[in-house]
């Protein structure tokens, strides 16, 4: 399961730019802070945790779900 | 304070009443707190024992968030509070994290004679080739031709290649990466933990806000593809001509050669000449007798 800390993301989207399986899209709805936060598709998703040692703002997890 | 059930796997490490921490979206500095804590889970060094320090800058700002032992010092003179840390209690591991302007323009004398002594400490020195706490002023490392609020016109200058300047003062561990390629950060970082002397890991970072907005790399990641696209590795260098060399990023490790520690030295001095053990010593810096 992929964790997405709303209070946390500045909306830099570099999660986009490093992911090899491209599994984020910034949303279409502003959020309370007025960011397009990223959605993910968790089909596409391979756990590579690349994206949670990018991401500046420690807003990302990623749980393997066994 | 930010409660989530589900945090990242490094914000044990951090203070999380001060989250979000003040940097740009996109800023590099986000970046090296992972790198930063990936080796500290890497090496066998223990978080409790570590004491970082860091001087004036962006940069600057990471130790107030981890939460370790963390003192904020004056511009330039992180690495002189550090070698005085160190000296005073030399079984705690001493992290300095440095700006390019910090380490190689206000305090290029402190980098260069902590080299050349050779003390037992790692700098992570951030560069992000800009001043960008005080407004976007052309720093000692701009590339040739870029673009700052003090040069408008583009810089003339030849910019400091930070490890090199390290590597001819003479630390024994020198590596050169971007953010870009954070596993190959947190070998490099987990190598200088580990290396009794003077590490230098010097880290190119994205300045989206002012060096990204004067030379039209606006967003975080046509800076990260500007790195990708200009980094080689020290190999491929060997074979360029210094032309060919201008505005790439030569990243690999520079020199690992381990050779006598300042600390080591001088105590191996006091026990031939006093009856003063370095226990003694330690004791006397933390009682004030």
């Amino acid at each position: 399961m992929i964790y997405l800390n709303e209070d946390l993301c500045k909306g830099c989207y570099l999660c986009m730019e490093v992911c090899p399986r491209k599994v984020y899209t910034p949303s279409e709805n502003l959020n309370h802070k007025g960011i397009r936060v990223p959605v993910f598709d968790l089909e596409k998703c391979v756990k590579c945790q690349l994206c949670t040692l990018m991401c500046p703002d420690q807003a990302i997890l990623i749980e393997d779900d066994d | 304070m930010i409660e989530n059930e589900h945090p990242h796997k490094f914000i044990k490490y951090l203070r999380t009443e001060r989250l979000p921490h003040l940097f740009c979206p996109g800023c590099g500095n986000g970046i090296i707190f992972n790198t930063l804590f990936n080796a500290i889970e890497m090496s066998d060094v223990d978080f409790e024992n570590i004491s970082m320090v860091s001087g004036i800058g962006c940069s600057s700002r990471i130790p107030g968030y981890v939460k370790c032992d963390s003192l904020h010092t004056t511009h330039g003179r992180a690495i002189a509070f550090a070698t005085g840390l160190k000296m005073a209690n030399s079984k705690q591991d001493v992290i300095v994290v440095t700006g390019d302007g910090d380490a190689t323009s206000i305090g290029g004398n402190h980098l260069i004679h902590a080299a050349r002594r050779n003390i037992d400490l790692t700098v992570i020195c951030v560069n992000n080739d800009i001043y960008g706490m005080t407004g976007g002023q052309i720093s000692p490392t701009s590339p040739k031709g870029s673009y700052a609020t003090t040069a408008p016109y583009g810089s003339t200058d030849k910019p400091f290649n930070i490890a090199e300047v390290a590597k001819a003062a003479g630390a024994s561990y020198v590596a050169k990466y971007t953010v870009a390629q954070p596993i190959q950060v947190s070998n490099a970082i987990k190598e200088g933990l580990a290396n009794k002397g003077f590490s230098l890991i010097e880290v190119i970072a994205q300045c989206p806000t002012y060096y990204g907005r004067k030379n039209k790399l606006k967003t975080p990641k046509a800076m990260i593809d500007w790195f990708k696209e200009n980094t080689i590795s020290l190999k491929q260098a060997e074979d360029m001509t210094d032309e060919e060399l201008e505005g790439k990023i030569i990243t690999g490790v520079y020199i690992n050669k381990p050779r006598a520690e300042f600390i080591e030295s001088l105590d191996a001095i006091s026990a031939q000449n006093s009856d003063i053990t370095p226990e003694d010593n330690i004791n006397k810096a933390y009682m004030g007798d």
